[in-house]
């Protein structure tokens, strides 16, 4: 875990200045500003329906699928505002990848799963797709509990399965951030040691943005925690130090579990 | 120390609970025992009626003994054409009214044109088809008025099917593809059709069944008249279809056989639905193993 006393020394991913964000009238996250840094873990915490999810949502523009909506500010990868800097949100899925809070495997086989997202750009020949399926497997700590039985339904597979499956399917197009939304609610303790064991992996090559409801979880496996309120940023930073010694209240009285 | 009111299930409950299931047993058996004394009726009057020669002999306009072979082949033909027009204007409507129409007015008037097509009593659709291709266009009677105006039958059904079956494709899964870095069209193409497909072929069904029955239609744009030659694939030749054909005979009264005829036709019918109703819930059962 990085210290107070060690200086960051790795560049800002992703950057986020005065961002608000409306579904309709309704304002769900306001005036937040943050950065979060490459091959780290930054962990998002906050009581539901504090703005969590929607914020990690903003980082792939995946909300404006189903609903209409209003951002306002700021958001920037690479120095490159995600909104407005000329990006093509398709190309941005692509580079920002996603885990939902369900795993959400396709109706189709393990192979076709992981296969799905190189076929959208055109990746067909065999060889290839081969190639690409075992690095993602792998690298989703997959392959060797799946590898003779590629060809079997992915929904066959248990829930701590299913969302490595989802997690190798994004890695799949290779992406350089993945978000990941309460990635292991619906999973049991060993499923989600699992997956704990894989961010660690992962962050070696990843940024990576978690939203968690598990105190434990954040401070095992995030640098930094940010702590949301009603939409609001309310404090940010090195989780040992939020976890230690918060600067705020409010901070403090959730992790302890005193309100949330 | 106050007590709490203890909680046990009231026994009206449980009763109610036990009628509900035996009035909901007894109207399942009902409808069960309808349709078995009906389809029964059906086969047992055709029954001595069907032999080869019925279903491969060409009508006769006097005489008895007449078969019914040009019929069948105009009623599949009509079917497939209907659909074959219906269905790629019906899955486009049907896909845009789903994922590209926004919520506003005008999906509203969309698709309140779309259900008053649907509800159009087929008369008026006949009427409309004859006025149309049969007058105006001086197409007379013929197979391509029939599946033009057929094709008006199908078509709202099939769009109202496919919007429904799209959107009951869990948003989790497209989510999940335009993750990926999907656009919308291959989200479509790659997981909300194949996701609806059951659903749209059993819509499809359906309106083939509906299409097969149809009779009001097809005696004012498709005739009551056979080409005289089988197989005919022309568009421009009347054809006379099954269920046409079982009003017709009955109607004119100049075959001495006609009550036969009626009963084999209509055991035909009931067959042909029957059989296509199976190879659909075959195909189906294969679609839902390769794609849930």
């Amino acid at each position: 875990m990085l210290s107070p006393n060690t200086p960051e020394t790795k560049p800002i991913k992703l950057s986020v200045k005065d961002l608000a964000f409306c579904y309709g009238e309704k304002r769900v996250l306001d005036g937040l500003t943050l950065d979060i840094h490459a091959e780290r873990v930054t962990a998002i915490i906050g009581p539901s329906g504090c703005g969590k999810s929607t914020f990690l949502k903003c980082f792939n523009r995946i909300h404006e699928v189903s609903s209409a909506v209003k951002v306002t500010g700021d958001m920037l990868i690479d120095g490159v505002d995600i909104y407005r800097g000329g990006i093509d949100v398709v190309d941005l899925r692509r580079r920002v990848g996603m885990v939902f809070q369900k795993p959400n495997p396709f109706p189709k086989s393990i192979y076709e799963n992981v296969a799905f997202g190189p076929r959208l750009f055109g990746v067909n020949d065999r060889a290839s797709l081969d190639l690409l399926v075992e690095d993602a497997l792998r690298k989703a700590a997959l392959w060797d509990e799946v590898k003779d039985r590629l060809k079997e339904s992915a929904t066959g597979m248990s829930g701590g399965q299913q969302q490595r499956l989802c997690i190798a399917r994004a890695l799949a197009v290779n992406p350089e951030v993945l978000l990941m939304d309460e990635p292991c609610s619906a999973l049991d303790p060993i499923a989600t040691s699992k997956i704990e064991e894989l961010i660690l992996e992962l962050k070696k090559t990843l940024t990576i943005v978690i939203v968690t409801h598990n105190m434990q979880q954040a401070a095992r496996v995030s640098e930094y925690t940010a702590f949301f309120w009603l939409g609001k940023l309310v404090e940010m930073g090195l989780t040992e130090r939020i976890f230690t010694t918060p600067r705020e209240r409010m901070t403090e009285d959730y992790i302890t579990g005193r309100f949330g | 120390m106050r007590t709490l009111p203890a909680l046990r299930t009231s026994p009206t409950a449980k009763h109610v609970d036990r009628l509900m299931r035996g009035v909901l047993w007894i109207i399942a058996l009902g409808f069960i025992a309808v349709l078995l004394i009906f389809v029964g009726a059906i086969l047992k009057q055709g029954w001595p009626v069907l032999n080869l020669g019925f279903l491969t002999k060409m009508p006769e306009t006097l005489d008895a003994g007449g078969g019914i072979k040009p019929q069948i082949f105009n009623s599949l033909y009509l079917v497939v054409l209907s659909l074959g027009l219906s269905l790629p204007v019906g899955l486009g409507a049907g896909i845009y009214m789903a994922e590209y129409a926004g919520k506003g007015r005008a999906l509203q008037f969309f698709r309140l044109c779309i259900e008053t097509l649907a509800a159009t009593p087929s008369i008026v659709l006949a009427l409309f088809g004859m006025i149309a291709f049969v007058q105006t266009m001086g197409w007379s009677f013929s197979i391509r008025s029939g599946a033009l105006t057929l094709a008006l039958l199908n078509l709202p059904v099939i769009t109202r099917v496919t919007e429904v079956s799209l959107q009951s494709v869990p948003r989790e899964l497209k989510e999940a593809c335009y993750g990926l870095g999907a656009t919308k069209l291959q989200t479509i193409l790659k997981v909300a059709l194949p996701y609806a497909a059951t659903g749209i072929l059993t819509g499809l069904v359906l309106t083939a069944g509906r299409a097969f029955g149809e009779s009001a239609i097809l005696v004012f744009t498709a005739g009551t008249n056979t080409s005289g030659q089988f197989p005919d694939f022309r568009l421009t030749v009347p054809g006379e279809t099954l269920s046409v054909h079982l009003w017709s005979v009955t109607s004119d009264g100049t075959l001495p056989d006609a009550r036969e005829i009626a009963a084999g036709t209509a055991a035909v019918m009931i067959l042909i639905l029957l059989i296509l109703n199976l190879l659909v819930r075959f195909l189906d059962r294969a679609i839902r193993r390769r794609t849930r």
